[in-house]
């Protein structure tokens, strides 16, 4: 195998077959040179979803007596001086069961799902307020003010104390009631759902 | 091109030709828009027949839009299809939360992929189109579609469920583009209405077959679809079809969106059969609050369709699930689509219970409300309080009374 014997010779062929070999992969998923690359801080400024770890929360603090008069202004017009029995979704649970059943979030799971209480972590409180409230002012709200108003609702819910500092550290911390109330279940191409209905 | 807000002089207008034409028809018997429209306006969208009256419905009559504008569950007159694909016009509709449909300036709306990515791209509507085009029909279902003992008709016991030819691009494709990084096991997907609905899919799904569509049978996805960008996600349960589409972010995790918290179950069976529709089907003639006129030959029609796949068999029995018949499948066969199916039927007078039963290409079977309950080892009566487990695929019974009338039969 002469060909293979002189180590210049041989890189080169083995340039050529890489070379050969990148072609073919790109081939199969060809870059169609479409689209535009954003900045750092475009997608910083488009990017509000907040994952369950909190890496993307912003600097801020909030404690619940800060959310309180927060929430006086912005919130009970639709919510409820007491966080329930207005038009909108109940946000705090009341102490005794209402007479009539009260609107439940929307998706809604049954009644009684307070999303201080159901959601399993507090970073979704979190993110919903600061993307989807208040109602007609969506992402108005300083990074403060959030983290305020989601402290003054799991204070209320009896989820954490009044006059703990929720942040980036300690808002990914809190212990939700409903932390282990969830399954995800896999997916596949082509697999069954697990109802065993052959027959 | 982009659409308007409603426009209060059309709608006026539209008020006038409405009453005109109670005027125009008793005397002339002239189709209500001939007097007052311009030939150029009869022609340049076509509108169908007056004598044609099947509309949408909001879910148990609650408002929609509502006194803040909001739209909520919208179901379509199944009652009333034929054929696969329903009108674009007729498409139901369901929102994150209950959502203003938002009126987007498609030369403006921008679709970002970003997270863990080696290149973030951010594409222009036009852009997208310059991408080779994919067009499938699928099916869209509302986790929120169950029958319960008081719907009247198939539109309040299936109505969120709808059919159309959807096209645009393969998110493979564009996901490509930007090269998911390793460890990348799920992506957000979010919308751009006032709410910015978002769910979170697993990179297996985004790679298989969704879709990133603007057309919507022949035409842009309507404004109540997502106007001008939506996801398709085939077969899941219909949240996760994000409308108005502007942000894709890859991550590594379960996101426990809204949308995610709001769907989440402990069980996970449960989740798991919540997650992707089973297969199903509904007889649509005769079904609740038809009536047949009298004896005679009729032709048994309905739809069925499968998260899982193609439908590969739909079964009739005319006699409460006693015997089954092959039904015939009239109409093209897609995967993760509405499929027509039909049967010859001689009816005598005689009181019988109509329903049907499908089989997908997975070999999965249509389940009757019993064998669920069997399966989570209930009694039947536990769905009289509650709903189905995970999504409601359960097989729809139709009541034929000796007088014509036809009843839901779920009790």
């Amino acid at each position: 195998m002469r060909l293979f014997s002189n180590p210049l010779r041989c890189l080169i062929l083995g340039a050529v077959a890489g070379f050969g070999l990148f072609r073919v992969a790109r081939a199969q998923s060809p870059s169609y040179g479409l689209g535009t690359t954003p900045t750092p801080a475009e997608i910083h400024a488009w990017d509000i979803s907040i994952g369950p770890e909190g890496k993307e929360l912003p600097p801020g603090s909030g404690t619940a007596n800060e959310g309180a008069q927060l929430f006086a202004d912005k919130c009970t017009a639709c919510h409820g001086a007491t966080g329930w029995g207005g038009p909108a979704p109940m946000l705090i649970k009341p102490a005794t069961k209402p007479q009539k059943p009260l609107p439940c979030l929307s998706p809604c799971i049954g009644p009684g799902n307070v999303m201080a209480l159901h959601s399993p972590y507090a970073t979704t409180i979190w993110d919903y307020i600061h993307r989807a409230m208040p109602f007609g002012q969506e992402g108005t709200l300083k990074p403060d003010e959030v983290y305020a108003l989601t402290a003054f609702l799991l204070y209320k819910n009896g989820v954490i104390k009044q006059d703990d500092v929720l942040n980036q550290q300690t808002l990914p911390q809190v212990k939700m009631p409903n932390r282990n109330g969830y399954a995800i279940p896999d997916w596949k191409p082509g697999a069954p759902r697990p109802f065993p209905s052959e027959r | 091109m982009g659409p308007k807000k409603p426009n209060r002089r059309n709608f006026l207008k539209s008020g006038a030709v409405a009453a005109a034409a109670g005027a125009v028809q008793v005397t002339t018997g002239q189709t209500p828009d001939a007097g007052t429209k311009s030939l150029k306006e009869l022609i340049a969208y076509g509108e169908r027949s007056h004598y044609v009256t099947s509309i949408r419905e909001p879910v148990d009559a609650r408002p929609s839009p509502d006194q803040f504008g909001l739209t909520f569950h919208v179901t379509t007159p199944l009652q009333d299809s034929v054929g696969i694909i329903t009108p674009s016009s007729l498409h139901f509709i369901g929102t994150h939360r209950g959502s203003i449909v938002p009126d987007i300036d498609p030369k403006q709306h921008r679709l970002l992929i970003h997270g863990m990515v080696d290149r973030p791209l951010e594409f222009t509507m036009d852009e997208l189109k310059r991408f080779p085009s994919v067009s499938r029909v699928h099916f869209i279902e509302c986790q929120g579609n169950h029958s319960k003992a008081e719907d009247k008709t198939v539109q309040d016991t299936h109505g969120l469920t709808s059919c159309s030819e959807w096209t645009g691009v393969l998110l493979s494709l564009l996901l490509n583009q930007v090269g998911v990084q390793k460890g990348a096991a799920w992506v957000v997907c979010e919308g751009a209405e006032e709410v910015k609905g978002a769910g979170s899919i697993r990179l297996s799904k985004a790679m298989d077959d969704c879709l990133v569509a603007y057309g919507q049978n022949g035409e842009p996805v309507r404004p109540q679809q997502g106007f001008p960008l939506r996801l398709l996600v085939p077969g899941f349960e219909g949240i996760y079809n994000t409308k108005w589409l502007r942000r894709i972010k890859v991550v590594d995790r379960y996101y426990m969106t809204y949308n995610d918290y709001g769907h989440i179950s402990k069980d996970e069976e449960i989740a798991a059969l919540t997650l992707q529709w089973g297969p199903k089907s509904v007889i649509t003639f005769p079904s609740g609050g038809q009536q047949l006129p009298g004896h005679g030959t009729y032709q048994i029609t309905g739809l069925a369709w499968s998260g899982g796949g193609a439908v590969r068999r739909v079964e009739i029995s005319t006699d409460g699930g006693q015997t089954w018949k092959d039904a015939e499948i009239r109409g093209p066969v897609y995967p993760k689509a509405h499929t027509r199916f039909g049967m010859n039927w001689r009816w005598e007078g005689e009181e019988c219970v109509l329903q049907s039963r499908c089989t997908d290409e997975l070999g999965q079977v249509q389940p009757s409300r019993a064998e669920l309950a069997k399966f989570f080892k209930v009694s039947v009566d536990y769905y009289k309080t509650h709903g189905t487990q995970g999504t409601d695929n359960t097989i729809q019974p139709w009541r034929v009374a000796s007088d014509g009338s036809v009843h839901n039969a779920i009790v």
